[in-house]
């Protein structure tokens, strides 16, 4: 694994909620074009760390630098617009928006976000909105969203909002991807083809990190595999080593009743 | 025939310059999910600008600058914007039920200003012959109010064109986004605390628009012009009407003014004499019950928001739907 220069560095990430520590001194880096896995038994932490790297729950201490620029305690909007896309482990869709539109919220950088622009330069705001439109219309048929692109998002169904989540991210083009859980209720059709397109994505260069208990899934495309437990990073390597690492089983085997 | 004529003119006036609020309203309620309970201290700050902007000079008060209509419309708009500049500043972090009685507490607090800081608004006397443009225009009420309903219309036509334009382009989406799910929008790279705040000034300075032409039109402005009872016509006229729709905020405007116009018109005549002082108690009551039979029959009002936002966005995504079985 390159030490040098890598797109995710964590440094002693810490959370806590009250006198609990759910994310404690988490500290790994991810190289660049990589995806790496972040596994653990419930609980042990992931999805708060996935939140404090996104700024929702800033981190108690510790510092995150993405592609070498620091991004703890930046506010959530900040995170994303130095580079760093998240889905939410469970999905977050605006409900009485069409899936287009819940696509077309991410805008790189549209004049018409400005909200005088839309009256002193009409004509660059709708050339951009038919650019995004097609974009957007782009990724909803790479994400298998097209059926459904004119219906409210509020309608569809679990696993076709987990799709929309990781399509609102694609529209960002950003320097990493955080995925929470993609292929939880996701039928396996749909499963191996969500594989498929993160492999695509990542061919083409893109960086993720990804949360997620179904092993077939991390085994076959992450590398390096990171696994926490009680808030604590237990292993980071490839997977073959996490297998055959002791403290790894002993994390999943306690989890057992 | 004349005198129904010169009631309707009288009547449309008044409900689309209260419609122009009912556009502001709809901008932070509708689209933003602002809970503003304090619409009518704008009208109020706007009335006043206009009068002091455009009104004659007085010994007694200051202002009276004597400046054009426009100015007037212009610098209502500019005073009801600092002030929610300001207010905002202070409580748009405070959301939801917490802005509604910040708001609704700042709208009472305007009003007493206005009843008793008598060097400007001229206390509980407030302030007289503020010029309605068209007295200088033609004669007699008729055409002077036709002229008046024709500057109101030309307004409101600016105001919803204007809006559209907002919210069915890239701003208005991220209002929308805010308003259902902030922490995703805020994930997504929107910073909400600005767009709330743009949102709350916008549809405020449409409110201050709203009282100038109010003041502009009755000549006066007197601080029991902006009782909480005002906010709660507007509000009423937005849920009605159906909110997050623009037509529908105009459409409330119209049928609730309507209603309260025509329902001051029989109590004045069926009601016992005795019982006039409640008049004003009874057409409250009225409009509470049209809201009451909106809520439970038709909550998203009579035209209710759409799933599009965006003019882009709208035609197509129909024709690759496959016919439902
Ligand atoms: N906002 C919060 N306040 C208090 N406790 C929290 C909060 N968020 C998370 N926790 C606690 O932190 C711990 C870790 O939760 P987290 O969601 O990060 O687990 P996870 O590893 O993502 O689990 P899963 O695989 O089930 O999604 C849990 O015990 C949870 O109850
Ligand atoms: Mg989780």
């Amino acid at each position: 694994m390159s030490a040098a220069d890598p797109m995710l560095r964590l440094d002693g990430v810490t959370k806590r909620f009250g006198g609990f520590t759910a994310v404690d001194g988490v500290g790994f880096d991810l190289p660049r074009g990589a995806i790496g896995g972040l596994i653990g038994p419930n609980g042990a932490g992931k999805t708060t760390l996935f939140n404090a790297l996104a700024g929702l729950v800033p981190p108690d201490s510790g510092r995150v630098e993405l592609d070498g620029a620091p991004i703890h305690g930046l506010t959530p909007n900040r995170v994303f617009a130095a580079g760093l896309a998240r889905t939410f482990q469970i999905p977050r869709p605006f409900p009485e928006m069409s899936v287009l539109e819940n696509t077309m919220i991410v805008g790189a950088n549209q004049a018409g976000e400005r909200f005088w622009m839309n009256w002193v330069a009409p004509g660059r705001v709708s050339t951009e909105e038919r650019a995004l439109r097609a974009k957007a219309e782009e990724v909803i048929e790479f994400c298998g969203l097209t059926r459904v692109r004119g219906d409210a998002a509020g309608t569809l169904s679990g696993g076709q909002l987990k799709l929309l989540e990781l399509a609102r991210v694609m529209m960002a083009d950003p320097k990493i991807i955080l995925l929470d859980e993609p292929a939880a209720g996701v039928n396996p059709t749909l499963m191996a083809s969500l594989v498929d397109k993160i492999k695509a994505l990542n061919a083409r260069g893109q960086t993720f990190l990804i949360i997620e208990h179904n092993m077939d899934v991390v085994m076959s495309i992450c590398d390096p595999i990171f696994v926490m437990a009680q808030g604590r990073l237990i292993y980071q390597g490839d997977a073959a080593g996490a297998r055959a690492e002791p403290a790894v089983l002993d994390a999943y085997l306690g989890d057992l009743p | 025939m004349i005198g129904v004529l010169s009631y309707l003119i009288f009547f449309l006036i008044l409900a689309l310059t209260l419609g122009v609020a009912v556009l502001g309203l709809n901008l932070q309620w509708g689209f933003t999910g602002l809970f503003n309970a304090g619409v009518a201290g704008f009208l109020a700050v706007g009335g006043y600008a206009m009068a002091m902007l455009t009104g004659p000079s007085r010994a007694a008060v200051f202002g009276g600058f004597e400046l054009p209509f426009v100015v007037g419309l212009l610098g209502a708009m500019i005073a009801s914007g600092l002030a929610a500049i300001v207010i905002g500043l202070l409580t748009i972090r405070l959301r939801h039920e917490y802005l509604a009685v910040a708001t609704f507490g700042i709208a009472v607090t305007i009003q007493l200003v206005c009843v008793n800081w008598e060097p400007v608004t001229g206390g509980t006397l407030g302030l007289i012959g503020i010029p309605n443009p068209t007295k200088a225009m033609v004669e007699g009420s008729l055409a002077q109010n036709a002229i008046y309903l024709a500057i109101v219309l030309i307004v409101t036509a600016i105001a919803y064109t204007g809006l559209q334009r907002l919210v069915q382009g890239p701003w208005g989406r991220t209002l929308k986004a805010i308003r259902e799910d902030e922490t995703a929008a805020a994930s997504l790279g929107k910073n909400p605390v600005r767009i709330r705040l743009e949102a709350f000034v916008l549809g405020c300075m449409l409110m201050g628009l709203s009282g100038a032409l109010y003041v502009g039109f009755i000549g006066y402005v007197s601080p029991f012009d902006f009782l909480p009872i005002v906010t709660f016509q507007i509000w009423t006229m937005l849920i009605v009407g159906g909110s997050a729709n623009n037509r529908g905020a105009l459409l409330g405007a119209l049928i609730v003014w309507g209603v309260w116009t025509m329902s001051g018109f029989f109590i004045a005549r069926v009601v016992p004499p005795e019982w006039q002082a409640q008049s004003g108690a009874i057409q409250a009551v009225l409009i509470g019950l049209i809201l009451v039979i909106v809520l439970l029959f038709r909550p998203r009002g009579l035209i209710g928001e759409e799933i599009h936002v965006s003019r882009h966005a709208r035609s197509a995504p129909a024709d690759a739907r496959p016919e439902a079985p």
